[in-house]
């Protein structure tokens, strides 16, 4: 387990963490998971295309469905969007314009893709970012306490409330919290990531955006809290029986610091591994909850672009997001590493 | 359910004779203006209001689907407004004139009006607007210009229509959300689909636009320098793009958003708040977006080429049931291939009912040689419903159990919306489909696209899907598209109605009407035939 890639040898160990991650086996690391990131991203805009280009009905039947379009517009636009050609070359043109970072244009949006997916990015990584941040840190202080508390009425109590969180689905949660907090006691905006028209800006803004994003991220965070509690509960039954935790105890240091220093430490790993994952998910699979709450972002656009059959859009949104997931993959990554040092580069 | 429908009924004749207490004559020569006396109006204020899907366009001049049709008329106008009933009334154009063989409509323009970017408006602009947008780009405009030869401008400030044959449905459509009017000197020579000017719209609008999110929400801003001079009363217009009904309805009832047009809320919650005391329901303003909800049979499939057995269907639904039940009273149940707010065309006099009633339907069936077989079975067939909104799927699901009961077989099939448009218009795979299209200001603009057998076109949807083909419609089509003499056009669309009606290919199973619900402090929400939704909310105001 403790090996070092040769290369970094035993002065590696001597020189720490950080220098490692500048030198040794870093650079090529990075090469060997971008290129595998490069395939994996190749493969996901290949599969979506021919997904949905199999579906049947193209994006000019959509936009003749609803607006009445006589049957020449229709060839019109076929030409105009390249939708008379055969899948396969469609495909090529694509691939092409690709590789010089172009992503094309979206009918449906009368806008490049690459406007469409960055106006709707911040919505979503907003929303990512708080909410991981928050379902983690609350989780994990809920797992710890349970944890210390095992067979109490405290971790009894806790194990509840997780079993409720986890069992409640996100859309419930959500739409309880708009009755109660909008329509009985007019507390929160119910739609939008701001004030629409508003002319607040710096941290009236930030207080104006944030009373926006109270519901959402509460209604996203729950499910996740109660699986960061449950694993976070686990872990750390796991790591307090270690024997480094008992000379830890032996020595003397405060059970505080035995706790949140030493024992957590180990006990984050699995709660690393959940946070990559939920990160993943949220970025295109809020679709419920930006619904409900009319935030415009990577999942509604996926959603629309599927259903409208927009593939340039849709191709976007997955080439965007799967960038996003093999990014967080490799930050996942390095901070198993700062966490773990055993963990080494593979 | 009963009380409902009377409910909604007592609230159409109360807004009705509210209006009668507020000014004598309705129709007088200004109905819109004279409402708006009945208070003074208050300058100032926001108003926001909730719809969805998000537009693709912020001009309708070259898509007729629904976001665009909102939108435009708050930063376009068109040459006329309507009053009620459809009554053309000056907006960019001051007045005109047709003349007697109808093959020439004279506009004079209204002097001084600026588009946004503050360039003078001339009849170059009409004339690039109709010529070179909407006779190409639009849906319905393609078809109902397709005789416009030229328009010829003599001076800055007159524009002559030349046809080629006589076009009387036109001066229907010559509103903001019909037939906007672009500004020439952004548009000409570009590429008209895809000018940036389609998502900042340069108008001549009451408003200009302030900002657009796509696909969240638009803001727009008073213009100052509107012709209508005064107007429009408010600062602000807002208008949020929320997917979830019952979110629209919680921010609405909330006082987060002020006013719903176009049945934006689900119907209960319409009808639940329109009793509260702080709000007010409105069914008025929606004559030009008249819609049905209508059942096509595909004449190419054995069972529907007998007209019985398309009876015999129509005999096994309870229309009232349908509407009372699933369109919880806004629609009446459907009568004929027209709407009822097309007053001036519609009748139901000498036109063929199917009262419901299960004994005539098996009856029916049995002389079309389709018995019941063995297991009771006369035969099988599959329902296409829209995958748009829950009325069409509702619809399908009562039917199955209708057409249960009468021996019928049928599956009911849940696709999504491209799969059913292809499926029903370009590869013609069904049995039978339900929809809700537009049924247009004039029957000529939206109701012969479903009967006339020149529009039998693969690949276009709401086109005549049922491949319907009579000689003798068609005829009667063809001849209201010219006719000048409002008695004679009146007399062809009765014949039109009693015909279809009589061979059903398609069956009308709701005619459906509309509602806003606004907060009671907004005022002169719809003063005309265009109401808020579909015209330009200069009047509109709010109270401190």
């Amino acid at each position: 387990m403790s090996t070092l890639a040769p290369v970094a040898g035993v002065t590696a160990q001597k020189r720490g963490r950080l220098t490692r991650f500048v030198t040794g086996p870093l650079p090529r690391y990075v090469l060997r998971r971008l290129s595998q990131a490069i395939l994996v991203m190749l493969l996901v805009v290949i599969g979506s295309f021919i997904l949905v280009k199999s579906a049947p009905g193209d994006l000019v039947d959509v936009i003749g469905g609803n607006s009445d379009m006589t049957a020449e517009t229709m060839e019109l636009l076929r030409q105009q969007y390249g939708l008379d050609q055969p899948s396969y070359i469609q495909l090529f043109h694509y691939m092409i314009k690709l590789a010089t970072f172009d992503l094309g244009y979206s009918p449906l949006n009368a806008a490049p893709v690459l406007d469409v997916i960055l106006g709707r990015l911040p919505v979503t990584a907003i929303l990512v970012v708080v909410s991981v941040t928050i379902s983690m840190s609350i989780g994990t202080v809920l797992g710890v306490i349970s944890a210390r508390n095992v067979g109490k009425p405290v971790d009894l109590g806790l194990s509840i409330l997780m079993l409720m969180f986890y069992a409640t689905p996100s859309f419930v949660i959500a739409i309880a919290f708009i009755l109660f907090f909008s329509v009985f006691w007019n507390l929160l905006p119910i739609a939008g990531f701001a004030t629409v028209g508003t002319r607040a800006t710096g941290l009236m803004y930030a207080w104006d955006v944030a009373k926006h994003l109270v519901m959402p991220v509460g209604a996203l965070c729950t499910f996740y809290i109660a699986i960061y509690g449950r694993i976070g509960r686990a872990a750390m039954l796991e790591v307090l029986k270690l024997d480094y935790v008992r000379t830890a105890r032996a020595k003397g240091i405060s059970e505080r610091r035995v706790i949140y220093v030493h024992a957590l430490r180990n006990a984050m790993l699995p709660l690393v591994t959940m946070a990559g994952l939920q990160v993943s998910s949220l970025v295109g699979g809020a679709v419920l909850i930006e619904t409900i709450f009319g935030l415009p972002g990577m999942g509604r656009t996926a959603f629309d672009a599927v259903s409208e059959r927009d593939a340039n859009l849709l191709l976007g949104v997955l080439f965007i997001s799967s960038l996003s997931v093999v990014v967080v993959n490799f930050i996942i990554d390095m901070i198993y590493m700062v966490l773990d040092p055993r963990v080494e580069l593979a | 359910m009963k009380n409902t429908k009377h409910f909604l009924h007592r609230r159409t004749f109360l807004a009705g004779l509210a209006a009668g207490v507020a000014l004598p004559s309705v129709l007088g020569i200004s109905g819109g203006k004279a409402f708006a006396q009945a208070a003074t109006p208050v300058a100032g204020g926001t108003v926001t209001t909730v719809g969805w899907p998000g537009p693709t366009y912020l001009n309708a001049a070259i898509t007729t689907a629904g976001p665009e049709s909102f939108l435009s008329p708050k930063f376009f106008d068109g040459l006329c407004g309507y009053d009620f009933g459809m009554i053309p009334k000056p907006a960019l154009a001051v007045s005109w004139e047709t003349s007697e063989d109808g093959l020439k409509t004279t506009f004079k323009l209204r002097d001084g009006v600026k588009w946004h970017d503050g360039q003078p408006f001339t009849a170059k602009d009409v004339a690039f607007t109709f010529m070179q947008v909407i006779k190409v780009h639009h849906g319905r405009g393609r078809s109902l210009f397709a005789d416009l030869q030229t328009v010829e401008t003599p001076d800055d400030l007159t524009a002559v229509f030349v046809f080629g044959r006589p076009a009387p449905a036109m001066m229907k459509a010559l509103d903001g959300r019909e037939s906007p009017i672009l500004p020439a000197h952004i548009y000409e020579g570009t590429n008209i689909l895809e000018n940036p000017a389609n998502t900042k719209p340069i108008g001549t609008g009451a408003y200009k636009l302030t900002s657009y999110e796509r696909g969240a929400n638009v803001v727009m801003e008073k213009n100052p320098e509107y012709w209508d001079t005064g107007k429009p009363y408010l600062d602000q217009l807002i208008i949020q793009y929320v997917q979830d009904p019952a979110t629209r309805s919680a921010m609405f009832e909330s006082g987060q958003c002020d006013i719903v047009y176009l049945n934006f809320l689900p119907p209960l919650d319409i009808l639940r708040l329109a009793k509260e005391p702080g709000f007010e329901m409105d069914q008025r303003g929606y004559e030009t977006s008249a819609s049905s909800q209508q059942m096509d049979f595909n004449l190419e499939r054995e069972h529907f080429k007998d007209k019985r057995v398309r009876q015999a269907i129509a005999h096994a639904l309870d229309l009232n049931w349908i509407n009372e039940n699933i369109w919880h009273g806004f629609g009446k149940p459907g009568a004929s291939p027209l709407h009822h707010e097309q007053k001036e065309f519609y009748t139901t006099e000498g036109v063929p009912s199917y009262p419901f009633d299960f004994k005539k339907a098996e009856a029916l069936l049995d002389e079309a040689g389709y018995p019941r077989g063995a297991n009771g079975v006369r035969f099988e067939m599959m329902i296409d419903p829209t995958p748009y909104g829950d009325e069409s799927l509702t619809v399908g699901e009562y039917m199955r159990e209708q057409l249960r009961q009468i021996g019928i077989t049928a599956k009911l099939r849940s696709e999504d919306y491209a799969v059913f448009i292809k499926r029903c218009w370009t590869e013609r795979d069904f049995d039978v489909c339900i929809y809700t299209a537009a049924m247009g200001a004039d029957p000529t603009i939206g109701v012969q696209r479903f009967y006339w057998s020149k529009n039998i076109k693969k690949g276009v949807a709401f086109s005549n899907g049922s491949t319907y083909s009579n000689p003798e419609v068609d005829a009667l089509l063809e001849a209201s598209q010219i006719e000048l003499d409002p008695v004679k056009r009146k007399e062809q669309f009765v014949k039109f109605q009693q015909l279809v009606m009589a061979d059903l290919p398609t069956l009308p199973i709701c005619e459906t009407t509309r509602a806003t619900i606004a907060h009671k402090k907004v005022k002169d929400y719809t003063v005309d035939a265009l109401g808020g939704a579909l015209g330009n909310m200069a009047n509109c105001w709010v109270e401190a």
